[in-house]
């Protein structure tokens, strides 16, 4: 079985973690299907996708040294900190996570108005030398992905850079693919993928929904 | 976001506030870089275009457009075809030609922009018109405060000196008064402009008596070169008057800050001391303008043009 299947590998997952335990708790009011889409993750299955992924990072980076978690804004930058959060309190490393804005080096400016632009914080330590994991909520066409490369070769120059995503959901318009998925969506072009986080949107999900004239503005926002 | 920058009346609260966020954010994106560029408006032509003399906004608005990546055409008045007499709609049109997107002009005519802004089809930016506006300054005036003092809503800020002939105290006015400030103008009744009862600003001729509950101070320059006139008896009593000297200083609320657009002239409108001080934001304000400006270009250029969509 390949290291990235993420749908078989979450069948065989070890108990739930503490963590796991207390977001499951939060959750009182679980999302359910319903006009905003279908529920693909539940707050529980993203508490158990981070927790592999952090597993994932330690035993592909052996022991996550010289580690640097870059989150793209908005949901990618609190998926980060989880990540780091989760690999510090496995086997007590850090490795720190910071944000990275992408929205000045997006190839959609002119397509679109001009964006608020957000925060971007780089760990103290910089990133010269380090390995760099970019962290998004959604893989799509590729091209936010690239924005970020463009975007982290004008701060530094990272030893490694690898990209961890919670949902990969196809549809790829450029030669990019995730180092670690936390699951692999099928989905239809005219389909929306909406990711909720505790951290932004006061609860964790992971909705699919069907939207008339979602597939055009869905790849224009990508 | 707003085709043309005119006037700091363009901007409502919630524009502005946009403006000076993306500030902040291109303030964060910048530091520490190795590379001091962002790609972002690649292709996109700006042109600097400057009636009068202008050293920190011509530079700033140029160091702007171009850590954004923007090609820029400089064109100063001074040994162009101006001085054989081309007037301001001819050089609109050679602009026109050349496809500029972004039109920044400095002039001494009070409207010039707005003026330019019927003749292009780019956007423009009021860098300065005479007496008028200069509405990127009144930006980064409040983005130095803000990021000072934390806030803009309810601050007190007085604007002392030469408002008759400052276009910085017009569009600090209007700004400040959209975001939430109350400005006091302060200065002899010869230097105050006809009709500033209809300003959205008080007005005070004593300026030992505003110091003690203004939160900011900002010092005007003392703009001889519009004086045909006689507007105060002397410069040391206008100094003695309306100057800010390490008395005055000392007599501001402790966390006070004092501004100036510059440039300045030292002992004339401000002592050395004073300037010199931690409370001054005078060199933070010239960093800063490369911030505003930044964040101006991008949401004037960064998306579509409203045309295209």
């Amino acid at each position: 079985m390949s290291f990235n299947d993420p749908s078989r590998e979450a069948g065989k997952e070890f108990g739930m973690t503490e963590h796991a335990q207390d977001s499951a708790r939060n959750q009182q009011v679980f999302p359910v299907d319903g006009p905003n889409g279908q529920v693909i993750l539940t707050g529980g299955d993203i508490a158990r996708i981070v927790d592999r992924i952090a597993h994932q990072i330690l035993e592909k980076t052996r022991g996550a040294a010289d580690t640097v978690l870059l989150g793209i804004p908005t949901r990618g930058t609190p998926l980060a900190a989880r990540l780091s959060r989760r690999i510090h309190a496995f086997e007590e490393v850090d490795a720190p996570a910071g944000a990275l804005d992408i929205t000045l080096y997006r190839d959609d400016l002119r397509l679109r108005g001009a964006r608020a632009i957000g925060p971007t914080e780089v760990p103290p330590g910089g990133i010269d030398g380090k390995r760099v994991i970019l962290v998004d909520d959604v893989l799509f066409s590729g091209r936010t992905v690239r924005a970020a490369l463009d975007a982290l070769a004008d701060i530094g120059r990272p030893r490694q850079v690898q990209l961890a995503v919670l949902v990969d959901r196809g549809h790829r318009e450029l030669p990019i693919r995730a180092d670690y998925v936390g699951k692999n969506l099928p989905t239809a072009l005219a389909e929306s993928v909406k990711v909720l986080l505790r951290e932004i949107d006061d609860t964790d999900a992971v909705l699919l929904a069907k939207e008339p004239g979602a597939a055009a503005s869905e790849a224009a926002a990508r | 976001m707003i085709r043309h920058l005119l006037s700091a009346a363009d901007l409502d609260r919630e524009t502005a506030t946009l403006v000076l966020d993306t500030a902040g954010q291109m303030d964060a994106a910048m530091a520490g870089r190795e590379v001091k560029k962002l790609p972002t408006l690649r292709g996109r032509t700006v042109v600097n275009l400057f009636y009068e003399d202008s050293t920190r906004t011509r530079i700033s608005f140029e160091a702007a457009a171009k850590r954004l990546s923007a090609d820029v055409i400089t064109f100063n008045a001074k040994g162009s075809s101006v001085s054989k007499g081309e007037s301001l709609k001819d050089t609109a049109l050679t602009l026109e030609a050349m496809g500029a997107d972004a039109v920044v002009i400095r002039h001494s005519a009070s409207g010039a922009p707005h003026r330019l802004s019927r003749w292009v089809s780019g956007s423009v930016l009021n860098a300065g018109d005479g007496t008028h506006e200069h509405p990127t300054q009144a930006l980064l005036d409040a983005y130095t405060m803000r990021h000072r003092l934390g806030r803009l809503d309810g601050l007190n800020v007085a604007v002392v000196g030469d408002v008759l002939h400052s276009r910085v105290a017009r569009s600090n006015v209007l700004l400040l008064h959209t975001l939430g400030a109350n400005v006091t103008l302060v200065g002899p009744p010869t230097l105050l402009p006809v009709g500033v009862e209809g300003w959205p600003a008080e007005v005070s001729y004593d300026f030992d008596a505003v110091l003690p509950k203004h939160d900011v101070v900002m010092m005007l320059r003392v703009q001889r070169e519009r004086m045909n006139d006689s507007y105060f008896p002397s410069a040391r009593e206008h100094a003695r008057r309306y100057g800010m000297d390490a008395r005055r200083m000392a007599m501001l609320p402790e966390h006070a800050i004092v501004m100036h657009p510059g440039p300045m002239n030292r002992g004339m409108e401000i002592t050395p001391e004073v300037a010199d001080s931690p409370r001054s934001t005078i060199v933070e304000q010239v960093s800063n303008g490369v911030s505003v400006r930044m964040a101006v270009l991008y949401l004037m250029l960064g998306g579509s043009r409203p045309e295209e969509v």
